[in-house]
């Protein structure tokens, strides 16, 4: 029996991920042994100290670039402002999540059989505050996401790519309003994740066949140097694709998208919209750029042909949408696409202007989604369009930072959405792409439609009798809400510090 | 011509020459914001803010008269406005001796029609928004005349053009006022183009819109450049100055509160056009045409202003052709060139004094008759208006050119001027002047008579004329002072052409005929006309329009300018408009709404593809994946590429 070599391990490096997990274990018990009362307070502050802690720890190892732990995780330059991202936009995303002050009892519920408004049901919102499982949940997703971002392998990925799945399908069944429709959705998302995850699984086991391992400069260098058959690496590469664009919501594999966007609760929906996006098109980007650049020629068609689809597809169903939630569900589907775009410019530009994509559109739809969260009636959100007219009258404020905010996705000048789709539509022209921003800007003239459609209605319609108020967000709705718009219009009046900073990042570690 | 332009850099406390600017906007600024919070206080905030402009200004330029000749200007460079490829627009200020004979003018006058205005609009709900673009304006207009470079110049020219929209149309709720307002807009866009364009080509033709930069490089340019820049230039100043062919909207603006008139469309915003000719003296001595062209616009202007005012019967009307008349002596000036540009800026500092004194006299005189314009039904005011009429008569006496009012001094040289032409035209457009000074006291005296003496022709209403209140005869008697002695103060010891001989130049004078037998003969005409129309009017006139020769009626009628510019441009233009809209509503429409529908129609049909059943997702999910696949294999097996 040989000796156990034990892999090294940079824990400075491994930092942001160690504090994330750690946290939601501590979470576990803290529901375990902390009094019912005092448990929400506990588990927000716990989990704001431990993403701030994790965001800090990411700060303090910039610069690095290694492969460490057994050659399991890369951290370098994209990983880095990737977490830095999933962290900005989770923490966000954590004040949505912990708002309780816009609903008895909070967003969140985890008793499935109790009907909803029954005497129980009412006697539970009153003593609990809501389902606090949801901050070690969180946590553990977002911890799941830092990794799949910094896997190096696709084992590894695949590992984290279950350990953020996981928790996100239980969040999207805990709606307090809606209950069934909420747990259809996460059901349906459960099936669906765990058919691409299944595919996803396959293509790695070609792969493996192919370049006999699974780390992704392994199979960069089978790819160069080729052994065996190309079957299986293009059927590897494509099954491992599939995977990763059923995360992303990129069509055919973007179904799932709007139902369960729909159906789980709006913050969880933000937290999907915005993290899960970063944390899918990251590990995309890692995969496509570090493993087959090599066959960018045969993969840039095909993926290729995949954004046009989505972009036109989003756009498209987006004009009929007649419910809030699933709408913004087929504009990011439709930005998926777009941040395809950028990908496939597979050059430096290409990478740097995808990230700042991503960021930009993190804030803006978490922005988007908590002023779902605050325009509601006697059942809850009020999501149906109609019952959107004429809010401009009832509440200027909320409509104007809405039609600010679509006007952000529809990319008109001075928002963030202008500067961050000129940058990837710019990095594909530059990586010879130029077809697909054509596709890009015939979808975005499409569906700056719908947006406009929003607007026209929150303004130019006569408020009805059922046009639901506005609800006063509590502190922690406002302070997402705030940093959201200022972050949609900053990054669209100076872009560049976060566009330096992305460049700087641009260079994946093999 | 052959010197090179250069400006000295602003030092010392001419480095603060932005607030003059930055105090009225922020007064502006506060004013419009602040809304109904600031009813009670506005006015004199905005009263305020001009005044302290005016002291600045009277500070900065005792500050640059300290300075020698050679160094006399104050460049001032804050930060870079638009840089874009070639083009570098400095967010620059200039404060030389033109400009701050305008900044005076504008914030000292300004200032006291501000004041007058506190009593005039006391009534008005809309008071603090009447303040609120008032400060506007004056921070619009400071721009134009201190900006280093053209397109700051524009900048400044756009913005009074707004705050001049906004107060012609100032009760919009007046459909009159409201088409004045439009009017005015579309008049001045075509000027505003003109300059616009002229702009374009100098950062064309010199790659750069900087005064030092065009000024020094206009020389360089072939004549031809030079012809076609100047005249799109000039066609701006006409556009602003109500020039011919751009001088209809002027006499409408008097739609809006009197205060305005006297500010905007006598004093200050129509000289605009003067100033940007006297600023281009470089651009327009370097082409003789050009000069040519200039003159006859004002020579013509002035005499048309003259017969035109000569049939009106609106009080303000009068005075607005009036307007047009004298800032064609002014347009006449600076087309001569030379020293003749000090002169031009003389008349427009003298005519922004006796002018706005007539106006804010004529608005006493409504304020007084229920808002009666027509001096018909006015006669022998002066028993119940005094300080209004006395006022009144030192206007009257300064724009008919009586010695020793300030008229005489600023109108006479302009006169003799155009006599020193050099070549037959001397006579041409030296004749048009002197004509147009016995026009002028024609008119005016006429308007003085019918409204302050004669029989009293009241309508029911307005038995009892009243004098104005103090705010408002105080700012008349300033004004009525600086009618007096402003002309004889700037002219004396040629003081005005001295201080601006950095700016412009020396002329020469040699008239065809002496200095003195023109003063005289001015003299003689104009005491002609005024006894003329004394003899004519004493008795009063009749209270219905009368028929009249066609000389009269073409007067009346606008000497049928409007129904030129109606059956040429307007008609033809309404049916070009009603061509396009057919156009876009049947062929462009057709087009969008068809890719609309088709778009919304496929929409419709996918959607029935999203059943909401795991099933049928999985199976889209497993085709799409089947298809990747078998592209990515079809790729491999050579079968695609």
């Amino acid at each position: 029996m040989g000796d156990l070599k034990l892999p090294d391990i940079d824990y400075g490096a491994l930092m942001p991920m160690l504090i994330l997990f750690g946290a939601a274990c501590v979470g576990i018990l803290v529901e375990a042994l902390v009094p019912r009362r005092s448990r929400h307070g506990v588990q927000l502050g716990l989990s704001f100290l431990a993403v701030v802690a994790s965001f800090v720890a990411v700060i303090v190892a910039h610069g690095t670039r290694k492969i460490t732990i057994g050659g399991a995780v890369a951290v370098d330059g994209p990983t880095l402002f990737l977490q830095g991202s999933i962290l900005a936009l989770g923490a966000v995303s954590l004040m949505l999540i912990g708002e309780r002050s816009l609903e008895r009892g909070g967003p969140f519920v985890s008793q499935a059989a109790v009907t909803v408004g029954s005497q129980k049901d009412v006697r539970q919102a009153g003593d609990q505050p809501g389902a606090t499982e949801v901050y070690p949940l969180t946590l553990f997703a977002l911890g799941g996401m830092l990794l799949f971002v910094s896997a190096n392998d696709l084992l590894t990925m695949f590992v984290a790519l279950e350990v953020f799945s996981l928790p996100l399908y239980l969040l999207c069944a805990l709606a307090r309003r809606r209950r069934l429709l909420s747990q259809e959705a996460a059901l349906k998302y459960f099936l669906l994740g765990s058919y691409a995850s299944a595919f996803f699984l396959f293509g790695v086991a070609l792969i493996y066949g192919y370049a006999g391992g699974i780390s992704l400069g392994a199979v960069h260098d089978a790819v160069a140097n080729p052994q065996r058959s190309e079957i299986l690496l293009y059927g590897g590469l494509a099954l491992v694709a599939i995977g990763l664009l059923f995360k992303a919501a990129l069509a055919p594999f973007h179904v799932w998208t709007p139902d369960v966007y729909q159906g789980a609760p709006t913050p969880i929906t933000a937290l999907m919209a915005a993290c899960t996006k970063v944390a899918a098109f990251g590990a995309l980007l890692r995969v496509l750029y570090v493993s087959f650049e090599g066959v960018r020629w045969d993969f840039q068609p095909v993926l290729g042909t995949v954004a046009v689809l989505t972009m036109l597809v989003g756009a498209v169903l987006a004009v009929t949408q007649t419910d809030m939630k699933r709408l913004l569900a087929y504009s990011s589907v439709a930005n998926a696409g777009y941040l395809l775009v950028g990908a496939l410019a597979l050059n430096k530009e290409g990478l740097s202007s995808t990230m700042f994509y991503l960021v930009a559109y993190g804030f803006s739809v978490l922005a988007a989604f908590g002023i779902i969260t605050l325009v509601r009636d006697a059942d809850g959100e009020a999501t149906h369009l109609s019952r959107w007219a004429g809010l401009g009258r009832k509440s200027p404020l909320f409509a104007m930072a809405f039609s600010f905010i679509l006007l952000a996705f529809a990319g008109i000048p001075l928002t963030s959405g202008f500067t961050s789709k000129f940058a990837v539509f710019g990095a594909a022209v530059e990586g010879g792409q130029t077809w697909l921003v054509i596709f890009g800007v015939i979808s975005s003239m499409l569906i700056a439609f719908p947006y406009l459609r929003v607007v026209v209605l929150l303004w130019l319609n006569e408020p009805g009798e059922t046009t639901p108020t506005v609800s006063i967000p509590g502190f922690m709705t406002a302070a997402a809400l705030t940093i959201g718009v200022l972050a949609t219009f900053l990054l669209g009046v100076v872009p560049a510090p976060l566009i330096d900073l992305s460049q700087d990042a641009a260079q994946f570690i093999r | 011509m052959e010197q090179t332009v250069e400006y000295a850099h602003a030092t010392g406390a001419l480095s603060g020459i932005w607030l003059l600017v930055a105090i009225p906007l922020a007064s502006a600024a506060v004013l419009l914001l602040l809304g109904k919070r600031a009813d009670k206080w506005g006015h004199w905030l905005g009263v305020l803010a001009v005044a302290a402009s005016f002291v600045l200004g009277l500070v900065f330029f005792i500050q640059l008269g300290g300075l020698d000749a050679e160094h006399r200007s104050a460049e001032l460079s804050m930060w870079d406005f638009i840089t874009v490829g070639n083009l570098h627009v400095d967010f620059g200020l200039l404060f030389d001796p033109l400009s701050g004979v305008f900044v005076l003018l504008i914030t000292g006058v300004g200032s006291l029609i501000h004041l007058y205005a506190v009593g005039y609009m006391e009534h008005d709900p809309g008071r603090r928004r009447f303040f609120g673009y008032f400060n506007l304006f004056v921070a619009a207009m400071l721009l134009l005349v201190l900006g280093n470079n053209y397109v700051m110049l524009y900048f400044g020219w756009e913005g009074v053009g707004l705050a001049s929209y906004l107060l012609i149309s100032f009760w919009y709720g007046r459909p009159a006022a409201a088409t004045a307002g439009k009017k005015a807009f579309l008049m001045n866009r075509v000027g505003d183009t003109g300059l616009a364009i002229g702009i374009f080509i100098m950062f064309a033709t010199l790659g750069s819109t900087q005064y030092s930069d065009v000024f020094n490089g206009v020389t360089a340019l072939s004549g031809t450049t030079v012809l076609v820049l100047g005249l799109l230039l000039l066609l701006g100043a006409a556009g602003k100055s109500g020039q011919f062919p751009l001088q209809a909207w002027l006499p409408d603006a008097m739609e809006g509160p009197t205060p305005v008139s006297a500010l905007i469309h006598a004093a200050t915003m129509v000289t605009a056009g003067v100033y940007l000719i006297a600023r281009s003296n470089h651009i327009f001595s370097a082409n003789h045409t050009l000069q040519t062209v200039v003159v006859s616009v004002g020579a013509f202007t002035l005499l048309m202003g003259c017969i035109i005012g000569s049939a009106k019967d609106g009080i303000k009307r009068v005075l607005a052709w009036s307007t047009v008349s004298q800032i064609g002596y002014m347009f006449l000036g600076v087309g001569l060139g030379g020293g003749a540009y000090a002169l031009a800026i003389i008349h427009l500092v003298a005519h922004g004094f006796f002018k706005a004194n007539m106006f804010l006299g004529a608005g006493s005189v409504m304020h007084g008759m229920h808002d009666e314009e027509d001096i018909r039904r006015f006669g022998g005011l002066s028993k119940h208006m005094r300080w209004t009429w006395l006022t009144f008569m030192m206007g009257w006496l300064a724009i008919i050119g009586i010695p020793p009012l300030s008229g005489f001094f600023s109108k006479d040289p302009i006169i003799e001027a155009a006599y020193a032409r050099g070549d037959w035209t001397s006579w041409l457009f030296g004749t048009a002047a002197l004509l147009g000074a016995g026009l002028t006291a024609f008119y005016m005296t006429r308007l003085f008579v019918l409204t302050f003496h004669g029989p009293e022709r009241y309508t029911e209403q307005n038995k009892h004329p009243h004098e104005s209140p103090f705010i408002m005869t105080v700012p008349l008697m300033l004004l009525a002072l600086g009618s007096i002695v402003a002309g004889f103060l700037l002219s004396r010891h040629s003081a005005i052409p001295q201080w601006l001989e950095p700016v412009t130049g020396e002329g020469e004078h040699d008239p065809v005929m002496p200095p003195a037998v023109i003063s005289i003969l001015v003299l003689v005409v104009s005491v002609a006309g005024a006894g003329l129309a004394w003899a004519l009017f004493r008795k009063g006139t009749a209270l219905q329009e009368q028929p009249a020769g066609a000389v009269v009626t073409a007067a009346r009628r606008n000497l049928y300018t409007d129904a030129f510019n109606e059956a040429v441009f307007e008609r033809p233009g309404i049916y070009l408009t009603r061509a396009l809209v057919y156009l876009d509503n049947r062929g462009i429409d057709g087009i969008v709404n068809g890719i609309a529908a088709g778009v919304g129609g496929s929409s419709g049909r996918i959607r029935r593809l999203q059943t909401g059943f795991v099933r049928s997702y999985a199976l889209s999910m497993l085709t799409g994946a089947v298809l990747v696949v078998g592209a990515f294999l079809a790729i491999q097996l050579g079968w695609l590429a």
